[in-house]
């Protein structure tokens, strides 16, 4: 484990009943960057990034093996508390879903639940996430609104602000922008290039060019297996598995 | 393809459908046919006085006032008693339970409640309340009885509500580090609540209908009296249209009472019903989901 | 670790709740035995069960219910074979031939029938059936099998219709599909392709659609005529096993002979509409494992 590691996988495989969805992974995420996970569909790629904060617990008859350390720690530990774990790994979906309450309720609706916090904490804990999702100037006179009101790519900046008001150490980011339209797409990377100081980012995508334009690591999935490790730039210019190459370069996927 | 064939086989496509188009139109018009009836013969015995004051002369004059405050006790009693054990139970089954013999059983248990006969129900509000717990012939015992009966209507409705509610939303509140019960009660059963609603409506609709459940438990041939506690014996309306049309000596005499008295439960459980449906479709219309 | 034992028992609590349908259930089951048993002291179950004279209040009594319960199997045998054609049409109607606007009325006014409180239609039955009855066909009583059989299908039709629709309704697109584009008719594709796929869910439909009609009460006790005796033809009159308990309980003294008898009654009646519901139970079970495939 390298010091600036914050998740490390080690040996996991992951069964849905049977079937192995998950061969043997050892990969490691370092702190304050974006790495990104690539593959065809039904690779894997998803199902890792949803063990990273047992998300999967709530799927039947499923099965882990290895060790996900997260600082240091086996999540998968008994002793563990899982809640406690997805407070520090946020994680934001496909599909923009915010709750259907207002904008201010949807942010603030995990730290209120988590305790602890006066209405002047929450609302100033609002604006600085809604800041950093760069919402805020679109919604900050709505804020009483309800968030089923927002275009797509305003629901998905919801979404990751709501996450961010948990003030995660890492966000996992299941394909965020693959509901969105071309500019909505474009508003969420340049989010995530500046979210990278303070903030581990995981994103799964099956969008090739926009691995290769927000991530500094990338990791090739196939068939349940890591395939490929490396800095964004090599693999997507001299990877070193023929596979890689392959899917890369469109010869099949 | 022979022309004949195909023309043949138009035919009898053609006598199908008309088959089935009267098969359904006999159902609609018994259904319209049994309103208008009761409507035409009862409209006329439905004033408001027969709304506002109890019998009189043994039951061959007056109103039967008694008997909606007794069916509107019964039913109020039996919905508070079942809501909560039957949303209980749906939560359980739908945001708990994993697949499993002991959720398997559970089902069971609920579909052959569902099944018991009325009368059933009767004898056993009769043999548990009534007599080993002594409430007597009572308000509680009756309502007690009628909750049983409703319970399976309302966990079915219930959980039919909260399998409604979008998994993304269980989704995102437990990635924000929200645990399993916080989710369930500030995202699931807020969203599902009117649907929750609308199934106890539907209960509401049942209980107030049921009369074998209440003959041994609560109901009275007769009393002028208001109940003061829930150990009293009450007037219920479906008990009274039995009594009026099956019991008395008087039965013909009395035929304008009783159709008042059958429109007078009709417009109260259709309406209650018809409301539920409104609402659901409301609901389901309006959904932003 | 505090949370998560919170949360075990919060699990355990709602566990506990959904477990009260069967606590009911046996509780039903216990406290029926508990005033039925003493009846077979003073009479046989073989005499109980088989006996053909049921005259509780005579000196001496008799016990026997078998003209109730024939009575009871002869009112579901001939309402079943009213309501399943109607039920399973108007599914098929509804399902798969009418327009839109039409299944806007016509699945809520199904519905309306499910929810007509059920002493409405045996007053129905008493006050306009049976005067009709008694004309047409120059009876003594309108009050008869015939009678109480047109109510009964009329409280179990909208059980098989909703259910045949739900089952009609979940047949695969792909399966019409596939029939229309090899040529075969709307009618052909229903018969032959749609109403097969469906036949698991339709049977369960029409057990339980029986099971509604054997146990409902209020029909049979107003216009099933009430005479404890095997019927010799469909215009005579019968006493099903849950008249015989609604009519009698009230008059029978507490703990006597004949309340015994009649809870023993309640028992029979019990146990053969739960045989009905897990014959239902099983049907569908069975599809759901097996899928349409093997019809």
């Amino acid at each position: 484990m390298r010091d600036g590691d914050i998740i490390v996988t080690q040996d996991v495989n992951f069964y849905y009943g049977s079937f192995r969805a998950l061969t043997g992974v050892n990969i490691s995420f370092e702190k304050n960057r974006v790495t990104a996970l690539i593959g065809p569909s039904g690779c894997g790629k998803s199902t890792l990034l949803r063990l990273l904060n047992r998300m999967n617990d709530f799927i039947e008859q499923t099965r882990v093996e290895g060790k996900v350390l997260f600082e240091g720690r086996n999540i998968y530990d008994p002793e563990v508390d899982p809640v406690e774990i997805r407070r520090r790994i946020g994680m934001v979906f496909q599909k923009p879903n915010p709750f259907p309450k207002s904008i201010f309720n949807n942010i603030v609706y995990g730290p209120r639940l988590a305790g602890g916090m006066s209405r002047t904490d929450l609302e100033s804990l609002a604006e600085r996430s809604l800041k950093q999702a760069v919402l805020w100037d679109e919604v900050k006179d709505i804020l009483g609104q309800s968030a089923m009101m927002l275009s797509g790519g305003q629901q998905q900046r919801l979404c990751i602000a709501r996450a961010l008001a948990m003030k995660p150490d890492v966000l996992l980011m299941d394909e965020p922008t693959s509901a969105l339209d071309p500019i909505s797409t474009a508003k969420i990377e340049e989010l995530m290039e500046g979210l990278k100081k303070d903030y581990t980012i995981i994103i799964v995508t099956h969008n090739m060019q926009q691995a290769a334009r927000v991530s500094d690591y990338t990791g090739f999935f196939y068939l349940g297996r890591l395939i490929e490790f490396n800095r964004t730039g090599k693999i997507f210019t001299t990877p070193d598995m023929k596979q890689t190459e392959d899917y890369i370069t469109g010869r099949f996927g | 393809m022979r022309q004949g064939s195909m023309k043949w086989r138009y035919l009898k496509q053609g006598i199908f459908l008309w088959v089935v188009r009267i098969a359904a139109l006999i159902i609609a018009a018994a259904l319209g046919g049994i309103l208008f009836f009761i409507f035409v013969n009862g409209i006329g015995a439905v004033d408001w006085t027969f709304l506002t004051e109890p019998p009189r002369d043994s039951m061959t004059a007056g109103g039967i006032m008694p008997a909606i405050i007794g069916t509107v006790y019964l039913t109020l009693g039996a919905v508070l008693v079942a809501m909560p054990l039957g949303v209980t139970s749906a939560v359980y089954l739908s945001e708990y339970a994993r697949s499993g013999p002991a959720v398997r059983f559970i089902r069971i248990g609920i579909n052959s409640l569902a099944g018991v006969p009325s009368v059933v129900f009767g004898l056993f509000g009769l043999s548990l309340f009534v007599v080993y717990l002594d409430f007597g012939s009572s308000i509680l015992a009756g309502s007690l009885t009628l909750a049983i009966l409703i319970l399976p209507t309302i966990i079915g409705s219930a959980e039919e509500a909260l399998k409604a509610v979008p998994q993304t939303f269980r989704e995102a509140s437990l990635a924000l580090g929200v645990s399993k019960w916080q989710t369930v009660s500030r995202i699931v059963l807020p969203n599902a609540l009117p649907g929750i609603l609308t199934g106890s409506i539907l209960g509401i609709g049942r209980a107030a209908g049921e009369t074998a459940p209440i003959m041994f438990t609560a109901a009275a041939f007769f009393t002028t009296r208001l109940p003061g506690s829930v150990f009293d014996e009450v007037m219920a309306l479906p008990y009274h249209i039995y009594v009026l049309a099956t019991a008395g000596t008087r039965i013909e005499e009395t035929r304008p009472l009783q159709y008042g008295t059958a429109l007078v439960l009709i417009a109260l459980v259709l309406g209650v019903d018809l409301a539920a449906i409104v609402i659901r479709s409301y609901i389901r219309r309006k959904k932003r989901w | 670790m505090t949370r998560s034992f919170r949360e075990k028992l919060i699990r355990k609590a709602f566990f506990g709740f959904a477990a009260v349908s069967i606590i009911f259930l046996l509780l039903i089951i216990l406290f029926l035995f508990r005033e039925a048993l003493p009846t077979f002291q003073f009479v046989s179950i073989g005499r109980f069960i088989f006996g053909m004279e049921w005259y509780p209040t005579y000196e001496p009594p008799e016990f026997g219910i078998w003209p109730l319960i024939v009575g009871s199997l002869v009112v579901t045998s001939f309402s079943t074979l009213i309501a399943v054609p109607l039920g399973v049409l108007s599914a098929i109607y509804i399902s798969e031939i009418a327009p839109p606007a039409v299944k806007e009325i016509l699945k809520p006014a199904i519905e309306l029938l499910a929810g007509l409180p059920s002493v409405v239609l045996g007053f129905f039955g008493m006050v306009v059936l049976a005067p009709w009855l008694q004309d047409t066909f120059d009876l003594p009583t309108g009050l008869n099998i015939v009678n109480a059989s047109i109510m009964l299908a009329v409280m179990a039709i909208p059980t098989i219709s909703s259910i045949s629709e739900d089952a009609l309704y979940s047949v695969p697109r792909e399966f019409k599909e596939a029939s229309y584009a090899l040529g075969a008719t709307r009618h052909e594709t229903i018969v032959k392709v749609i109403v097969p796929a469906a036949l698991s869910g339709i049977s369960t439909a029409v057990i339980l659609g029986m099971a509604r009609a054997i146990g409902e009460t209020m029909v049979v006790l107003m216009v099933a005529g009430g005479a404890a005796a095997v019927p010799e033809s469909i215009f005579d009159s019968v006493r099903p096993m849950p008249a015989s308990i609604a009519a009698e309980m009230g008059e029978a003294p507490f703990r006597s002979n004949h309340y015994h008898a009649l809870f023993a009654t309640g028992v029979v009646l019990l146990v053969l509409t739960l045989a009905f519901n897990f014959i239902a139970d099983y049907v569908s079970h069975k599809f759901r494992e097996t899928g349409s495939a093997t019809l």
